[in-house]
């Protein structure tokens, strides 16, 4: 097997988002969590009364709910939430020109290319630091076919009828240990509305970014798109690294109506302190296709596995995920695909990467209801172990009630091999050019799905030179 | 005079953590230009020596020397050996999912020179469509992923073509001809003459079982190898000789000396 330190000048390893901003919150609630953090954050944002009580009954919930005992080690969890700041208000309000934003956040997101990412090919950027949405944009194109591109907690305010209609549908706040606190003390997030027939043609970008120590960020996305829409949101996280942990819990709903199409991709390259716990689900209505791209990259644990309940008949469903686990990582993800309609279909591709003591499990489950007449399913997981310490697990649940179901399952897993280095390298590659390259092609039919400044991201990554940080 | 292409001088070779010796003695000299059939029967460490040669880390050189132009080659690196001028066209080459051959050939040929010199993507594009062309090789195979689902005879004829774009000082070609059929052959054999037609100074290392290949390659020499040694060097004639009595009458020739 190829050496360590040859793996390591993949730079796979290397995390370039490590810097720190000297900035100056408006806010910061003692560490911890208690009913009075949950009040406080809801009197912040100047909640209406539903939405405090839908707080208190949620953080009811996560109280009475034991720690999952399966997927990743969450031994340690419940010490380290007691250290977290559970809310932390950065700035007094949220801008929409990039200019007012304040200074040291705004260096921040110029270290991470937002926005001039925002300058290049996209319809909206959203930026999330700690715990509030700072800046939130849509191009006017948009704004005046009726799409809505807004920080949750906008969405709320101007929107209030149809948040209410779809918010904590998909996900209710009972639906797991994490959802549960996310619904008791979200903050942030995007609140987006695609009207029928409008499609959007390049892609809405929200970036999540944690600078502080012992942070947790809880940030609420709800999208809706309508019938017969088309859209496409991108969101990227990243965060300095910490010797303690710090803690990621999202809650991501989406709603596709009749005939619409939405895609959802995530880069998720948080330091490898967090905890990265996510619920993302989408109701995927008559018609409709939905698309989850879930690039695992960072943290310390993830758990994470992207979900469509295709409810309607024809609906579809597709979950590509990339999962890279370097040493200590444990990386938890998947998906999960429900058939609750006839002819309905879904296709779910995992690519995971393991090196090092790292660890990439695939979990997944496939469930058929009866009456969901000739669903097809299809799962290939394929994992890549780059040395002889590394780990891969799969966990596919196939529950299927109904007897005309097609349901393929296909798994394998694979070793960088010694024949095939040499052979790179006997056309003049050197061995981490090599490693780099199978890497890169083991990757490639995620990667090519990618939009290109993801894609260029991704590839990065594993190039050879990796700047060590950024700044 | 310049030196010889390649020097082989006593060369002795185990399988890397074993003890037993697998090469035991090898002396082999190519000149500049020349075509070397390396024959012998199964086991006789035909095989090893190409890969020996090419810096395979599964073994491990006890005794002796491999100079190609009069450089020390075995302090070197499998991917310095390349850049060096050495190309091994596998007898079973790896296959790399997900890497065009494109993709693969641009970077191996950017190994070959520094960032600066780096090779535009037009004109790698360029000497690509033109070795396709020399090799009558369809214009999609280069779009293909590294030898991924390939048959037999496709892999054996993108180790030509790689040969034909990276242009090696010396060629070893490793059994290239095993798993065959005659058409495959014939067009695999094609495209080693045409790049030694291309190439007068190409020096060429044909290893192989049969005798069937250099019905279409012409060797300058044909060398025999038992026990991990040559036993026997002669003209192109020794090659159907070879053909006629079989191996056995060497085995003698080989226990004598």
């Amino acid at each position: 097997m190829p050496q360590n330190e040859t793996i390591k000048e993949l730079g796979l390893d290397e995390y370039k988002y490590d810097f720190v901003t000297d900035d100056k919150p408006v806010f910061r609630a003692v560490p911890g969590l208690s009913e009075e953090i949950v009040r406080q954050i809801s009197a912040h944002k100047e909640e209406p009364e539903w939405m405090l009580e839908f707080r208190l009954k949620a953080y009811e919930i996560y109280e009475s709910k034991p720690m999952p005992e399966w997927g990743g080690d969450l031994s340690t969890l419940e010490a380290t939430l007691d250290n977290i700041y559970f809310y932390l208000k950065p700035q007094d309000q949220m801008e929409r020109s990039w200019d007012d934003v304040p200074q040291e956040i705004k260096d921040t997101f110029d270290k991470l290319g937002i926005p001039e990412a925002e300058r290049k090919a996209l319809a909206g950027v959203g930026a999330q630091y700690e715990s509030e949405m700072v800046y939130h944009s849509l191009k006017e194109q948009w704004e005046e076919q009726g799409v809505i591109f807004d920080s949750i907690e906008d969405g709320l305010r101007n929107h209030p009828d149809l948040f209410k209609q779809y918010f904590a549908t998909v996900i209710p706040q009972a639906d797991n240990k994490f959802s549960a606190l996310n619904s008791a003390v979200w903050s942030g997030g995007s609140f987006v509305y695609i009207p029928k027939g409008v499609k959007v043609e390049i892609p809405l970008q929200a970036y999540f970014r944690v600078n502080s120590e012992r942070m947790g960020q809880f940030e609420r996305t709800l999208i809706i798109v309508d019938e017969g829409a088309d859209a496409h949101y991108v969101e990227g996280c990243t965060a300095p690294v910490y010797t303690t942990e710090s803690f990621h819990s999202g809650v991501i709903e989406i709603i596709v109506k009749k005939g619409g199409n939405f895609r959802y991709t995530t880069i998720q390259n948080w330091s490898n302190n967090m905890y990265n716990l996510v619920t993302q689900r989408a109701m995927v209505h008559e018609d409709a296709k939905m698309e989850w791209l879930d690039g695992n990259l960072g943290s310390k644990l993830t758990m994470k596995y992207p979900s469509c309940y295709l409810v309607g008949e024809g609906a579809h469903g597709e979950i590509l995920s990339i999962a890279y686990a370097g040493d200590g990582q444990h990386q938890d993800t998947g998906g999960k695909v429900v058939h609750a309609a006839p002819h309905t279909t879904s296709q779910i591709t995992s690519k995971s990467i393991s090196r090092g003591e790292g660890r990439a499990s695939y979990r997944g489950l496939c469930k058929v209801y009866d009456g969901a007449l000739d669903a097809k399913s299809n799962v290939e997981c394929d994992a890549l172990l780059l040395d002889e310490t590394s780990r891969t697990d799969t966990y596919p649940y196939i529950e299927i009630d109904e007897n005309t179901a097609s349901i393929g399952h296909e798994a394998t897993v694979s070793k960088v091999g010694d024949e095939q280095i040499f052979y790179l390298m006997s056309r003049g590659l050197d061995e981490a050019e090599a490693m780099a390259m199978i890497v890169r092609g083991f990757i490639e039919p995620v990667a090519k799905e990618l939009p290109l400044e993801y894609a260029i991201e991704l590839n990065r990554l594993i190039e050879l030179e990796m700047e060590g940080s950024v700044g | 005079m310049s030196a010889p292409l390649l020097v082989i001088q006593d060369l002795h070779a185990k399988v890397a953590g074993e003890d037993l010796e697998i090469l035991n003695g090898v002396d082999l000299t190519v000149e500049h230009g020349q075509v070397h059939a390396l024959m012998g029967p199964n086991g006789s460490g035909k095989s090893t020596l190409a890969k020996v040669i090419a810096g395979h880390p599964g073994y491990e050189v006890t005794k002796g020397e491999i100079l190609l132009n009069g450089e020390a080659l075995l302090d070197l690196e499998p991917d310095e050996r390349s850049r060096a001028g050495v190309f091994l066209a596998f007898q079973y080459p790896a296959e790399v999912p997900g890497v065009s051959i494109a993709n693969f050939l641009r970077t191996a040929m950017n190994a070959r020179v520094g960032d600066e010199d780096e090779m535009d993507i037009f004109a790698f594009q360029e000497r690509l469509t033109e070795k396709m062309e020399l090799l009558k090789v369809d214009e999609g195979f280069a779009s293909r992923y590294l030898n991924d689902g390939f048959s037999g005879g496709e892999k054996k004829r993108n180790e030509v073509l790689q040969m034909a774009v990276l242009e090696p000082a010396l060629a070893v070609l490793d059994e290239t001809d095993s798993g065959l059929d005659i058409d495959a052959l014939k067009i695999v054999a094609n495209g080693v003459n045409t790049l030694s037609s291309e190439d007068a100074s190409l020096g060429v290392l044909l290893i192989t079982h049969y005798q069937r290949i250099l019905t279409y390659i012409n060797a300058d020499h044909v060398h025999v190898m038992i026990g991990g040694r040559i036993v026997e060097s002669a003209g192109p004639e020794l090659a159907n000789k070879l053909e006629a009595k079989g191996y056995d009458w060497l085995h003698q020739a080989a226990a004598t000396v």
